[in-house]
């Protein structure tokens, strides 16, 4: 069972052994997918403004549609200004997804069966990864509309699908436990 | 000290000078989100009050888009980038 509690400015939780494990290693595919499709940085010696600015990301959306929806086109109908953006800011986008889904990771393997106590900065980086995975998960699993959870509640035990559902529905109560605890 | 001239053109507007519009912020809907985490982003990400960031989600809700910012292009850029980094649905655009 997760417990979470308040302490001052901290937010203590704790994991029951296997679902420490679940989440470390929904963690560790997010990681993975994130590093997965990105071209190499350009060097000095061979495009020295790009790597001086920074601009030598990908131009194109991601082929994924989990990296798409983590990664969306900044402008609705312009994808010449949404290729340009994306040029910019899509390495440093995934570099701060990483950095969040790794922080947890990190917390969850070196606590083993303790309490975690999550400073303010790290309550944040925790609300990112898990709405990351929540993103990666809805994704996968096809939620796209609002009206679509009467159906999904109602899931037979023996589809499929119910056992994804139950992990975003999970990481749904998590995140929302978290949030109630920092305020 | 100086007396007012007495006689003054008018000045005249032209068009071409006026600013160009400003460029807003759009979230858009998502059914993965959860309403009391994009009312949390909002407060946190832009310092609004918490009742201007609950208006704001459930416009977000209900309309399936709100403008929860607007500026220049490149402070709106910079609001896009970090509505991705907590992973809301954002767009730039003219007002």
């Amino acid at each position: 069972m997760t417990r979470f509690r308040k302490r001052r400015k901290l937010v203590a939780v704790s994991f029951a052994e296997h679902e420490a494990e679940i989440l470390a290693n929904l963690l560790r595919n997010l990681v993975e997918l994130l590093y997965d499709g990105l071209p190499p940085r350009a060097t000095e010696s061979s495009d020295p403004l790009a790597a001086l600015l920074d601009s030598d990301g990908p131009t194109s959306p991601p082929e994924d549609i989990v990296l798409q929806r983590l990664l969306p086109d900044a402008y609705g109908s312009d994808d010449l200004a949404s290729a340009e953006f994306r040029r910019f800011t899509e390495r440093g986008l995934r570099d701060g997804k990483i950095t969040d889904a790794k922080r947890v990771l990190s917390a969850l393997e070196s606590a083993g069966a303790d309490e975690i106590a999550l400073e303010p900065d790290e309550q944040l980086s925790w609300l990112r990864a898990l709405n990351d995975l929540r993103l990666a998960i809805g994704t996968r699993l096809g939620i796209e509309d609002d009206n679509d959870y009467a159906t999904w509640e109602k899931l037979p035990e023996d589809d499929p699908r119910r056992l994804t559902y139950d992990l975003y529905d999970w990481l749904g109560y998590l995140q929302s436990a978290l949030l109630h605890n920092m305020r | 000290m100086t007396t007012a001239p007495s006689e003054l053109d008018s000045p005249e507007v032209d068009e071409a000078i006026e600013l160009s519009p400003p460029w807003v912020t759009i979230v858009w809907n998502d059914p993965v989100n959860l309403m009391d985490y994009v009312t949390f982003v909002f407060q946190t990400y832009f310092g609004y009050s918490k009742a201007k960031s609950e208006k704001l989600m459930m416009q977000v809700h209900e309309e399936g888009k709100s403008a929860v910012s607007n500026g220049n292009r490149e402070a709106m850029e910079r609001d896009v980038e970090a509505m991705h980094s907590y992973g809301l649905w954002a767009t730039c655009e003219k007002s």
